[in-house]
């Protein structure tokens, strides 16, 4: 090969770098471990994360993955494939792209999907962009009840372009509207999320006029799992809705990889980040599937983009579809439904112990907040003792309990009997 | 492949269902109707069966780096090891909520904290985050600290990023979003940067640069030394864009070089599979002076023990958690597999492969830059255009053969920019393979340029109608319904 290239040895193809950034002594780095040593050693690090019954999540669920979602996205033809850009052999993934973006607009009761975000926060931030590419205006509002990372992505996504993010007051866990009333008036819009960060699902009747008549632009977050059995996006009126999808059929894998869902109405769908993809026909007229309304994007518009996203999380993006597609329209209700009947046992039995007050009286889904009357900390480690990851401490003895379909009877009758053995 | 272009909601019987659930004993629950949904969501109803059949058949319309050679420029389409698959999932991985206590996620933090020890070490940076989602995400990560680093040296008039016109299009998108202004100047015929060009716009209101090196063009930039002098004298920072790292293990740090930032494309240059276009994973590194400008969280290591910290100066958080975990971890086992035995041995290999096309094709095939290119190279079309065959057709041509093209039409330098990286994983047999077809196709061009024009012809679906698709957007299936 070297002969073919004229070269007399690899060096000689280095020599545009100059002789002082040359690699000298190799890098400081492990040795290589064979396949069999190496395997042992991952076996090491895993046995040192504790596998426990989970009753936390705030945007991490321990659902059930069919095993068919994990076997089929590890084919090689989706796994190591790229972005779709020669679309005659790469109809597999343009169509579960279409796939998704359908079930997409089913679940959120929106006109338009994307091919995904990076993950639910990320989206939501997006959204923003979206919003102030849409207004003009360089304030934007979010509600108090919203997910405090998602607040925090939103603040660094917005701290950069000169954005004025405004946290909304909530009164009794819920966003308040004459709030938003008194302050939407020359922003792009709110942000919202349902059910919010404490558990509690709003009813956001009304929102969207009042957001609308001061120009702005509606957003709302949902968790994908809770958009079964919610009334969505779309029927509360929102333009735009963001949030993640790990709630359906991704494993919780130390919080990635998921994947952001981002949807929209018609009327902002040129505004809209990141791929999308369509259908059309060939040259031969057989139906076939595109990606489409590329000018918004970076590779095309450049410094004029509204967005920078690339590679975004296809392959997340196709395990929710397989797991929508096996759940189905009947499923998915029933693995809701168990979810929020756990999360609703748990809450009743836990309030019977006696250790803990209800913070808000309002409907819930499969989260719930409850003021705790002992030692938390002690909690904790307790039911860590008895491989349980307990609720997440909110502060003020708040704590945020989950509860997923994977939950048995048994699991929630020993966290409580674990309740009741505080001192 | 086979034509099958059913969608799964086109398989629908009402009363199917895919999985096998059974209710607990536990009280019904109902709620207020005004929070509910008027209707459930028209999801396919399909059997288990169905379901996996659909998509075996969907996956098998699909290219895949195990499916042939596939020399995507600037890609890295690099074989993908089984065993990091395997490994990334066993369930001491895959089953941790992200919310855990530290004392409780031991491995992930040791696997997190090396892999960034790792990359430090091959890019002559002194740390790294790990919780960028991809490399336009790292990219604005990396241009927020240098945003963060000015104004935190109260230079608030420092509101412009100079970007190459053979950059990434990721560049000067993520600059814009940012809150950048994006300065492009001219490169070099050869696509590097023209040192006057540079010096024209260098300024008091310039935050920094973004340079790929090799760059677009597969050339190293051999001024790059004189670019860090020129850049820091005027008070910017340089970041450096890590898509063609692949190059330079083995040879060259990009920290040696001067520059302050960069990201890694774990998912080009570390082997994670690309997955149809995600997830990918772009770790943000840093010089010493930029260290606590990190976005949060960082990994610690406190005597034995893994801690989560934030940065003094943090640009803030960019994700929900940290990142996408299930990358890393394959990362890591690539960077174990290799260690320091091998690791050094990619980049020689990447950029023989290269040369060796290169030098195969270029008699047929319009070469701009002369010279040894690095890991990867531009034609610009065909020799001998004089039948009218364009990139495109050949690139369509290549399809009709089993072979992925190369990247067509960009850099944007060159009207007819084919860009191609075969990447070191590839054997002499399979080069020779391509180059001969080259070659075939090149020859075709001149005989039967028809053929090239309407092409592909042997692939599921031919020349696809974009306009159509863009001036009727039929996007979900209920827009197809509706039709």
């Amino acid at each position: 090969m070297l002969k073919v290239i004229g070269a007399k040895s690899l060096d000689d193809l280095f020599v545009s770098i100059p002789k002082k950034l040359k690699v000298k002594d190799g890098y400081d780095l492990p040795e290589a471990l064979g396949d069999d040593v190496l395997t042992k050693h991952m076996e090491d690090l895993a046995a040192q994360n504790s596998q426990l019954v989970v009753f936390r999540g705030a945007g991490s669920y321990d659902h059930y993955t069919p095993s068919i979602v994990k076997t089929l996205i590890n084919r090689q033809e989706f796994l190591t494939s790229y972005t779709p850009y020669q679309p005659e052999v790469a109809q597999g993934t343009l169509q579960y792209i279409f796939e998704y973006q359908s079930m997409v607009c089913e679940l959120t009761g929106m006109d338009v999907s994307n091919a995904s975000m990076y993950d639910g926060a990320t989206s939501v931030a997006e959204a923003m962009f979206m919003a102030y590419a849409q207004t003009g205006q360089s304030k934007i509002l979010i509600s108090e009840t919203v997910h405090p990372k998602t607040i925090a992505v939103v603040k660094t996504y917005a701290r950069y372009r000169d954005i004025e993010v405004v946290v909304m007051p909530s009164k009794d866990g819920m966003t308040d509207l004459d709030a938003v009333k008194k302050q939407c008036e020359g922003t792009m819009g709110l942000i919202v999320q349902n059910p919010n960060y404490f558990g509690v699902i709003e009813d956001y009747d009304g929102f969207a006029d009042v957001i609308h008549d001061a120009g702005g632009l509606f957003i709302m977050s949902a968790d994908g799992q809770a958009l079964a059995l919610l009334k969505t996006p779309g029927e509360y009126g929102a333009d735009i809705a963001a949030g993640d999808l790990q709630s359906l059929g991704l494993p919780m894998s130390f919080g990635g990889a998921y994947v952001g869902y981002l949807a929209t109405i018609k009327k902002h769908m040129r505004k809209m980040p990141g791929r999308i993809c369509g259908i059309t026909t060939d040259v031969d007229g057989k139906r076939a599937f595109v990606l489409t309304l590329q000018a918004r994007e970076q590779h095309i518009r450049r410094a004029k983009a509204n967005s920078n996203i690339c590679s975004n999380q296809s392959l997340m993006a196709l395990a929710v579809t397989i797991y929508m597609a096996t759940l189905g329209k009947e499923g998915l209700v029933q693995v809701a439904e168990e979810s929020m009947k756990g999360a609703h046992l748990l809450h009743d039995k836990l309030l019977k112990t006696g250790r803990f007050q209800q913070v808000y009286d309002q409907p819930f889904f499969k989260e719930f907040t409850l003021k705790a009357d002992l030692d938390v900390k002690a909690l904790e480690k307790d039911l860590l003792e008895h491989g349980m990851l307990g609720p997440l401490h909110l502060g003020d003895n708040n704590l945020l309990f989950a509860v997923t379909e994977k939950r048995t009877l048994a699991e929630i009758d020993l966290l409580v009997e674990r309740v009741v053995a505080q001192p | 492949m086979r034509y099958y272009d059913r969608l799964i909601f086109e398989m629908s019987s009402p009363g199917r269902i895919g999985h096998n659930f059974k209710k607990k004993d536990m009280p019904d629950v109902s709620l207020p109707t005004k929070l509910l949904r008027a209707k459930k969501a028209e999801l396919p109803e399909v059997s288990e069966f169905g379901v996996v059949r659909h998509y075996t058949n969907v996956s098998q319309k699909n290219f895949g780096v195990e499916t042939g050679f596939y020399p995507l420029g600037s890609c890295t389409m690099k074989y993908n090891p089984k065993i990091n698959d395997e490994l990334a999932t066993l369930p001491g991985f895959a089953n941790i909520h992200p919310l855990q206590p530290g004392h409780t996620v031991q491995g992930l933090l040791k696997i997190y904290h090396e892999t960034a020890r790792m990359l430090t070490e091959l890019s002559g940076l002194a740390a790294y985050s790990l919780n960028p989602f991809a490399g336009a995400h790292g990219e604005l990560a990396g241009l927020m600290i240098i945003k963060a680093y000015h104004e935190k040296n109260k230079d608030f008039k420092r509101t412009k990023i100079i970007v190459p016109d053979s950059a990434h299009g990721t560049n000067p998108a993520s600059a814009t979003v940012c809150g950048f202004e994006t300065v492009e100047i001219k490169s070099n015929p050869d696509g590097t940067i023209n040192i006057d060009a540079l010096r024209e716009v260098l300024a008091d209101d310039i935050a920094g640069l973004m340079l790929t090196n090799p760059n677009t063009a597969g050339v190293f930039e051999k001024d790059i030394c004189e670019i860090s002098r020129l850049v820091h004298e005027a008070g910017g920072l340089l970041y450096y864009d890590g898509a063609n790292l692949n190059a330079l293990l083995g040879e060259a740090k990009p920290g040696d070089m001067g520059f302050n930032i960069t990201h890694i494309n774990l998912h080009k240059t570390f082997s994670t599979p690309h997955g149809g276009g995600g997830p990918g994973s772009g770790p943000v590194g840093v010089c010493e002076r930029l260290v606590e400008f990190l976005p949060d969280p960082v990994i610690k290591k406190e005597g034995d023990v893994y801690v989560f910290d934030n940065a003094d100066d943090s640009i803030g958080s960019l994700g929900t958690f940290f990142g996408n975990a299930s990358v890393v971890i394959r990362a890591y086992v690539y960077l174990m597999t290799f260690g320091k035995e091998h690791i050094g041995k990619i980049g020689p290999y990447a950029v023989l492969n290269a040369n060796y096309i290169q030098e195969s094709l270029k008699d047929l095939y319009e070469l701009p830059i002369d010279g040894h290119c690095m890991h990867e190279f531009v034609f610009d079309g065909l020799k001998d255009k004089s039948t009218g065959v364009k990139t495109l057709d050949v690139a369509k041509r290549l399809l009709d053969y089993g072979f992925h093209a190369p990247t067509v039409y960009f850099p944007l330098i060159f009207s007819q920019s084919m860009m191609i990286e075969p990447t070191e994983v590839e054997s002499k047999e399979t080069l020779d393979d391509f180059i001969d077809i080259m070659r075939k196709v090149a020859k075709e061009a001149i005989e039967d340029p028809e053929t090239l024009k309407t092409a592909p012809h042997h692939t599921i679906v031919r020349r696809l109608d974009e306009a159509k698709a863009a001036r009727q957007p039929i996007l979900k299936f209920k827009d197809l319904q509706e039709q």
